[in-house]
This record gives C-alpha cells, sequence and structure tokens, in this order.
C-alpha cells in the first residue's frame, strides 16, 4: 500500500535555525508511512511581516510560499502551529482581490500542523518516546486558539512521564518581533513561565512551535537550568 | 519618525515593583474567585451568541436607538445633552452645577468620566468631586488614576490601602478589609447626605423606555442617584441597547463575566427625576450623550471593540497586561480593549504602540463574553500605524530585507551561509549571547540560536534531492 503524498513546509525558522527539527519532522511523517517530498524553493510564511503590519513585505514572503506550494501535490505538513495558522487562516484576507487569490484558497486548505495531520488524518498509532524524561509540554498559542491543537499533542505524549505544567496554556512572552521590540516585557512574561517550568519538576520542555522553544531556551540558557528543550518531532522522529 | 515606545518605558518602570506584583496577584485571586464562581455560573456559548447579537445589532441602529432613548427621556422629565467631544461633555457638567449651584458632588464609578477627565476641570471650577465606589476613592485619595477597568486598584495591596487611609483619613492603621471598608463607608456616608449634586457613568441605556440602567456591588451608584437634587449621568453613545429584555441579557453577561457572579449586587434603573409617588430620587436628571471619537471608530475598521462591554475579562487574560499593570498603557482604558478602543478615540498619535503591546496570543478573544475579535483588530491598526510610516526605521528596513532575501532561493540559500560564518566569532555551543544591533534587545536577556552550518534545505540537496 502507498502512503499519502506529502510536502513539508519547514518554516524560515526551522530551515536556518532548527535543520535538526527538520529532519524529526520528515522521519516523524515517514514512519507515519507518508512519501515526503520537500519543494526546495520554499522560503517564510510572512507572518514576521503580517504581525507588524506591514503588508506589502507580508504578501512578497507570502507570495513565494503560496506560489512553491500550489505547484505540488498532496497535504502540506508543518512543524509550527504558528505558521500553520498563518497560511490556513491569513493567506485568504492577505491575497483577497489579488490575482493569486485562488491559489491562496486552494493553498490553504492543504496545510496542516504535524500534530494535527498526524493525530486528526492519519489517526496515526505513533507515540512519542523519551526515555527517563519527565516532560512538561508547552501548548503554543496559535495552535491552540487558531487550530484548535491540544489532544493531538497528548495522545502523541500518552507514554511519556508528565509533568503538570501550571499555565501551561498561557502565552511564553515571544511574540515574535514583540521580543524584540518589547524586550522587557517580553522577559518578564517568559521568567513567570520559567519559574512555573522550574517548579513542575520536569527535566524536559517539549512543544510544537520552534519560535516559542527558542526563546525559552535562550532564557533557561541564561538561567543555567538543565531542563532541555525538544520540539514534539524530535520525540516522535528518530533523529540522527 | 521613529519616538521611543513609551508603552516600553512605562512598562520598564513598572515590571518587577511592588504594583506590577500587586497585579499580578491580584488578577490570580480574582481569577480564581471568579473560576470558583463559573463552575455555577457559566458564561455558556448561547450567551456568548446572544449577547453579541444584541450588542451589534445595537451600533447597526445606533442613531435611531439614541434617539428613540433621548425622546423617552425627556417625555419622563429628564434632559439630554449631546456633546461632541471632551470639551463640550465637561462644559454641559459644569454648567448643570452651575446652574444648579451645586458645590459639593459625589460620583460613581464612570470610565467616560476619567475618559473626558472630568475632575480636574469641575476641581478648577471650584466644585468638590468625591469618589464613592471604594476603589476609585482609594485611587483619588492617593492622588493616582485607576488601573484597572473594573477594579480600579488592581495595583494597590491591603497595606498600601490601610497606610494610604492611616495617613489621609487620620485612622489607626488596619489592613483588614472589612475594616478598610467600614472606614472608606463612614467617611462617604457624611458627604453623600450633604452632596448637591451626583453624577454616574452608565453601563446601559434602554431605548424602548429611556432607561439607564447601573450597576454596582456596593451601593453607592444608588446612593449617587438618588439621595442628591441633581443627577448627571455620563452615557458614552455606544452604551445602549433596544430592550429591556437585551439589557437582561447583557447585564447577566457582563456580571458572569467581570466578576464570576449571577447578577451585580445593586442594579439600579432610572427613567427621568423624582415622580410624585417617589419617596426620593433627585430633582433633576440630566443625560450627557458623549460621542468623543466614537463616530470615528464606528465609520472604520475597528467599529466592533464598541460592542464591549466593559468587564474586563480581556485584562485578567492578557499576559502584558498581567506583567506590566493597567498603569503602562498611559490612558484610561488599557488592556487588549484599550489597545484598540484608545488609538480610536484619541488618534493613533501617540497611541499607535499600543496595539504593539500584545504578543498576539489570542487569550483576550478567547474569553471576550461578546466574541469581540481583538487580535484582528489590533493587526488592523498595526497595519495602520505600519502604512502611516510610524514604525522604527530599523524594523520596517529589516523586514522589507528580510522578505526580499527569504522570498528569493538564491539570496535566501547564500544569507543562511553567511548568517552561520559570520556567528561564528560570536557563538559558543551554538547559542549566541550577545547579539549586535536591534538583537540586543532579544540577547539582553535569553540567547540566540547560532544559525545553522547546514540548513535543512541544503542537507535535504545533498541526502534527499534526486
Amino acid at each position: 500500500m502507498e502512503g499519502p503524498q506529502v510536502q513539508l513546509f519547514v518554516t524560515c525558522l526551522v530551515d536556518s535555525l532548527a535543520p535538526e527539527v527538520g529532519r524529526a519532522t520528515l522521519s516523524t511523517l515517514e514512519k507515519a508511512g507518508c512519501r515526503v517530498d520537500f519543494p526546495l524553493e520554499q522560503g517564510c510564511c510572512g507572518q514576521p511581516a503580517f504581525n507588524v503590519g506591514l503588508m506589502d513585505e507580508a504578501r512578497t514572503m507570502a507570495a513565494q510560499t503560496l506560489d512553491v506550494l500550489d505547484g505540488t501535490e498532496g497535504t502540506i505538513v508543518v512543524p509550527s502551529g504558528s505558521c500553520t495558522a498563518m497560511i490556513a487562516h491569513h493567506y485568504a484576507t492577505l491575497f483577497a482581490g489579488s490575482d493569486r487569490e485562488d491559489k491562496a484558497t486552494r493553498v490553504s486548505v492543504r496545510v496542516r500542523e504535524l500534530t494535527q495531520f498526524l493525530v486528526d488524518d492519519l489517526d496515526a498509532s505513533l507515540t512519542a518516546s523519551c526515555d527517563g524524561c519527565t516532560i512538561a509540554y508547552h501548548y503554543s498559542c496559535h495552535g491552540l486558539r487558531e487550530l484548535g491543537l491540544e489532544h493531538q499533542a497528548d495522545r502523541l505524549l500518552g507514554d511519556t512521564e508528565r509533568a503538570a505544567l501550571a499555565g501551561d496554556k498561557e502565552c511564553c512572552g515571544f511574540g515574535g518581533l514583540f521580543a524584540v521590540e518589547m524586550p522587557a516585557v517580553s522577559t518578564a512574561i517568559m521568567d513567570a513561565k520559567l519559574d512555573r517550568l522550574e517548579a513542575s519538576g520536569a527535566d524536559t520542555l517539549v512543544g510544537g512551535d520552534v519560535s516559542c522553544l527558542m526563546h525559552l531556551e535562550g532564557g533557561l540558557r541564561r538561567r543555567g537550568s538543565d531542563v532541555v528543550v525538544k520540539h514534539i518531532a524530535e520525540l516522535l522522529g528518530d533523529v540522527d | 519618525m521613529s519616538e521611543p515606545v513609551t508603552f516600553l518605558s512605562r512598562a520598564e518602570a513598572l515590571i518587577g515593583t511592588h504594583e506590577a506584583e500587586a497585579v499580578e496577584s491580584g488578577i490570580r485571586n480574582f481569577l480564581i474567585r471568579r473560576e470558583a464562581a463559573f463552575e455555577v455560573f457559566e458564561i455558556g456559548e448561547d450567551l456568548r451568541d446572544r449577547t453579541r447579537a444584541i450588542r451589534l445589532h445595537a451600533l447597526a441602529n445606533l442613531d435611531r436607538l439614541l434617539g428613540h432613548f433621548a425622546d423617552r427621556m425627556e417625555e419622563a422629565g429628564g434632559h439630554v445633552h449631546w456633546a461632541a467631544d471632551a470639551v463640550e461633555a465637561r462644559q454641559i457638567a459644569a454648567g448643570i452645577l452651575a446652574r444648579s449651584g451645586a458645590r459639593l458632588v459625589v460620583k460613581s464609578k464612570s470610565m467616560v468620566s476619567e475618559e473626558i477627565e472630568l475632575n480636574a476641570h469641575l476641581e478648577e471650577e471650584g466644585v468638590t468631586v468625591v469618589e464613592t465606589d471604594l476603589g476609585e476613592f482609594i485611587v483619588q485619595l492617593a492622588g493616582d488614576t485607576p488601573s484597572h477597568i473594573i477594579a480600579p486598584v488592581m495595583h494597590m495591596t491591603a497595606q498600601d490601602v490601610g497606610r494610604l487611609f492611616a495617613d489621609r483619613l487620620d485612622v489607626p492603621y488596619t489592613d483588614d478589609p472589612i475594616e478598610l471598608n467600614r472606614i472608606a463607608r463612614e467617611h462617604l456616608r457624611e458627604v453623600f447626605l450633604r452632596a448637591d449634586a451626583g453624577i454616574s457613568g452608565v453601563n446601559l441605556a434602554i431605548s424602548e423606555t429611556g432607561s439607564l440602567v447601573l450597576v454596582t456591588n456596593e451601593g453607592n451608584g444608588r446612593y449617587t442617584t438618588t439621595a442628591p437634587r441633581v443627577h448627571i449621568a455620563l452615557l458614552g453613545m455606544e452604551r445602549i441597547v433596544s430592550r429591556w429584555e437585551d439589557a437582561a441579557v447583557v447585564l447577566e453577561t457582563l456580571a458572569r463575566s467581570a466578576t464570576g457572579q449571577h447578577q451585580s449586587v445593586y442594579t439600579n434603573v432610572i427613567t427621568g427625576p423624582r415622580k410624585r409617588e417617589d419617596p426620593d430620587g433627585p430633582e433633576e436628571v440630566h443625560v450627557i450623550v458623549i460621542d468623543n471619537g466614537r463616530t470615528d471608530i464606528l465609520g472604520g475598521d475597528t467599529a466592533e471593540i464598541l460592542a464591549c462591554i466593559r468587564c474586563g475579562a480581556c485584562l485578567n487574560a492578557c499576559p502584558v497586561f498581567r506583567t506590566a499593570g493597567g498603569h503602562a498603557y498611559g490612558t484610561v482604558y488599557s488592556g487588549p480593549v484599550g489597545s484598540i478602543v484608545t488609538p480610536g478615540l484619541h488618534g493613533m498619535e501617540p497611541w499607535w504602540e499600543l496595539p504593539y503591546a500584545s504578543t498576539l496570543c489570542g487569550a483576550c478573544e478567547e474569553v471576550c463574553p461578546v466574541r469581540i475579535q481583538i487580535p484582528r483588530m489590533l493587526l488592523q491598526l498595526r497595519e495602520r500605524a505600519a502604512a502611516e510610516g510610524r514604525l522604527p526605521g530599523w524594523l520596517e528596513r529589516g523586514i522589507s530585507r528580510y522578505g526580499r532575501t527569504v522570498s528569493d532561493p538564491a539570496k535566501w540559500s547564500s544569507a543562511k551561509k553567511w548568517a552561520s560564518r559570520l556567528s561564528a566569532p560570536i557563538s559558543s555551543e551554538g547559542w549566541i549571547r550577545r547579539l549586535p544591533g536591534p538583537g540586543r534587545g532579544w540577547t539582553q536577556s535569553r540567547d540566540f540560536p547560532r544559525p545553522a552550518k547546514h540548513s535543512f534545505n541544503e542537507w535535504w540537496r545533498r541526502n534527499r534531492a534526486t
């Protein structure tokens, strides 16, 4: 039996800053029986520009992504709730009235976040493994509130040891360029999150968005914390 | 061009202070109590839908509803005044007080009075204004400003209030909330009895009967609007519904969402002045309907924010509000709702930065009992600010350059290589401790991951591309 054809959109952050998460996502999808292709000319979903209000710049970025993805077959899988929500929910508005409107509509319905695709679409029997770890999971905001991602990660992490993290559905303070525009506020929100993380007894922080995770990991490193940070794909796939 | 980010500087000054800690613990306690109440008084999806429909219907028919309201109120013997802006509203209020010879005024809580800075203006005219909502009373005594639309002293602890009372009211220090309440009540009782006029806000006006509805938990609203000879009600022009049935729904939603109550303790309905058969009530009732920028909002893409019922739930849910507190916003309406209302009422300058004081986490929209699309409107205001050229140069240039690079596969590929090479000398163990330029904001508290030596794209080309 031939598995489903999947297009991997890794996101610009994974591509440039966390390629190991891209490889773990690829491995995860292949373990789930998918035939994975990676459109080489992909870039950024456009969210950094979109979220600060620079719509022309957002369209420049999104147009490249749209053009590349529209020429492909199968579900587009993204290891990020935030970038998935950008494509799925905002491309139609961004390109409304333009000659890319139809493309935006076509592509937006093909996009799925990784855990959403595995659990809701494939009903995959994959489970995450992390030997000897006690895991705290951070439900990133855009995935949680724009895509309803919650039970998917819970199911995939079903066999792991979980620590209860207070406020695990509250923002970590990253907020994209907010983290650079308003660093003091971003940091204060992060610190509250990290205090709760350290109090939770978890030794591993897992999430579905590299963006929030690199902010939290950067903060943990500065604290000299031993808590390890992983993208959920790294617990699902075989990492080299 | 780029002004210093004033929200940020205020927030920086507040974060980690006693005030910010008071806000954080205040909200936590508040949410615990509210959540406990929610088990009993849930805001169901149906109630949200009905509330939203009622509010949107009112906004769509605002002219008609207000006109009808004014006719009914005047038939009942009240006077309705129309104020285009804050200056007019203050002049009307001051004129009414002057004509009636009022020198001492009691006030129940009114955000719109804060919006038009009424107290300061009346004091200049020689009128003494005393706030009677406990929180507002404390704020006034401290010479401070409210920091939360429904809990004005969210930023103070009971100990702070105890010290303030001991200092200003000449009473022994106590931090027992019940005792503090008693002290305030005793002090205010005497003022109520002497007051010449009462000024209140309005939670809702009801068009069909020309009635005003006021809810309080302390009874001060009822006292303010019945004991003095003259009552002046300040009505933000969007705070109206068609019918009694609508008001019942909105009040239920407001009480549940604001404080986890089934209903506020006092619900006061005012339809005109005291009638012959009434045992008490004012001789004159004046309603000042205040526009002050609301018509502009109504005609734009953030009109939906006028559906807000001022429950404050989005403030409590907002990570930025919880961290920095209401005073960081520098305006009467703080938090997510305030970041939309304030630039709408008072213009983008200097308020354009408030829509950026958000991580766009969406907790506000999730908790809003009217389902107001707050993040969407924050984004629309950001778009407007960017189009007006208000963004800092580094941000606009940086995004523009990144956009051109990442959208061109050859440039993107080479940029990734260069970023990795250039970051080598400032990295250790794959992390950067200090970024130059605007990146400093990140690395002042966080390490930044070093750009990978081989991007995923490069790895794929080497290992997978056929």
